[in-house]
């Protein structure tokens, strides 16, 4: 069975973006279509579909977004407060801790827990680490070679889907504010 | 032994301090000894703390007053050190390390070495890139995450598993099929049922053959081993029964030699 033109694909497109659990990258999408379909066309197509949800009346709820393992739709935020609803009971929030540990980890990439150390004056709870990895927001990409041979760890994609991010270099800046705060203090 | 500093950042303000119950933190740099004991617990570690009391007292990081700053950094721990000692170690670290720079400090200059550091130049390097992390921790706690901020949509379809149609060598489906008619004989029932066959049938058979051939080779009747074991016996009774009554005479002119049926000649 073949999409017969392109309106056909964009609506396959379309439904295996509503169906699919994690964001589907260029390569997921290219097997819908047995692979028998150019790049150019594929993200011609996701452009058009982006602008059908953002203008379509019929569709308004969603919105296409790319984010790092691929594209997904998800609901615009004017719905929020309603969904939020659905679910009173947030997911729980890392402590102050373990989100300094990640800020580390994510701006400073790949990091030992030495490093953490350093920065944050303490020793690391490896319950944090524990947490973090379980979120699977990071792991450990090898091992730095000096005695010990300390993991070093860094953000995982997933990490950056979950905070809608494409690439690290999406992360909110943080080397102005240094700047900034010498400047200020200086003054 | 930071497990009570990670577990949670609020502060408790169940505490009293003479008497009388906190119900703010303290707005000044001089925090009552009694209520380090409620308040310690909010910093993550020794850096927050010489952050949080530089701040407070509106100091120039780049200019710190170091004598003011450890004395007051030293308060602190050492009511730490006598609540919870075991928090302190980092503490203690931290607070050698402030002593280290102010007594640095307090050593005349050789003039010719004019070129030395700031020996505060470690620390406040520190401190900023500590506040630099402590703020990319609150800006990545701002930002909206899947599951509480993010909803993606998850419509519902019914998976339909295409079926791969499987690959089978004719080698295989000989395999299998000879795995299969083995199985099977191992069911197969030995079945005995009454066998159809008359003797008398067969006798007739023999002397029609004998007629019409005179003499024939013992082999020669028997060419019906195809029709089967019964048959086989059948007509080997039938012979047999022949020669009992003395209507076919069965003649051999040496051991090994052929054997010879004919149809005795009445006298």
């Amino acid at each position: 069975m073949e999409a017969q033109n392109t309106t056909d694909m964009k609506m396959i497109l379309e439904a295996a973006l509503l169906t699919s659990p994690t964001p589907l990258s260029l390569d997921d999408m290219r097997r819908l279509f047995a692979e028998r379909i150019e790049r150019a066309t594929l993200n011609m197509l996701l452009d058009e579909l982006k602008v059908d949800w953002e203008t379509n009346p019929q569709k308004c709820t969603m919105e296409l977004v790319q984010v790092a393992t691929g594209y997904r739709l998800q609901a615009k935020s004017q719905y929020l407060p309603f969904l939020a609803r659905l679910s009173p009971e947030k997911p729980q929030r890392f402590s102050r801790a373990a989100m300094e540990t990640l800020a580390i980890i994510a701006y400073r990439q790949p990091v030992t827990r030495g490093d953490i150390e350093q920065i944050r004056g303490v020793a690391v709870n490896p319950n944090i680490i524990r947490q973090l990895q379980e979120r699977d927001w990071i792991d450990v990409v090898g091992q730095r070679d000096v005695p010990g041979r300390p993991s070093l760890y860094a953000t995982t994609k997933h990490f950056l889907d979950d905070l809608s991010l494409r690439s690290l270099q999406e992360l909110p800046p943080i080397e102005e504010f240094t700047q900034a705060e010498l400047s200020r203090d200086i003054a | 032994m930071n497990q009570l500093f990670n577990t949670d950042t609020k502060v408790h303000l169940d505490a009293k301090i003479h008497g009388e119950s906190l119900t703010q933190l303290p707005q000044d740099l001089y925090i009552p000894p009694d209520a380090l004991e409620v308040y310690f617990e909010t910093f993550e570690g020794p850096l927050d703390l010489l952050l949080y009391l530089i701040r407070k007292h509106n100091l120039d990081i780049l200019d710190i007053p170091m004598a003011d700053l450890t004395r007051q950094y030293m308060q602190y721990v050492e009511k730490m050190r006598a609540i919870k000692l075991e928090l302190a170690a980092d503490y203690l670290l931290m607070s050698a390390m402030l002593i280290e720079i102010k007594s640095r400090m307090l050593l005349p200059k050789p003039t010719e070495i004019e070129t030395e550091d700031d020996p505060r130049a470690e620390l406040v390097r520190r401190l900023l890139e500590y506040e630099t992390i402590k703020l990319a921790a609150q800006r990545l706690d701002e930002m909206p995450v899947v599951g509480s901020e993010i909803f993606v949509a998850q419509a519902y379809y019914q998976q339909i598993v295409e079926v791969a149609p499987p690959m089978v060598s004719l080698e295989d489906l000989m395999t299998a099929w000879k795995a299969v008619v083995q199985r099977a004989s191992h069911f197969k029932h030995h079945k005995i049922g009454r066998a159809e066959l008359s003797v008398r049938e067969h006798m007739s058979q023999i002397l029609r053959k004998l007629k019409e051939h005179r003499m024939m080779e013992f082999s020669a009747l028997f060419d019906m081993v195809e029709e089967g074991v019964p048959k086989l016996v059948v007509h080997f009774l039938a012979m047999l029964e022949l020669a009992r009554e003395g209507l076919i005479k069965i003649t051999q002119q040496a051991p090994f030699s052929p054997i010879y049926l004919q149809i005795s000649m009445q006298d």
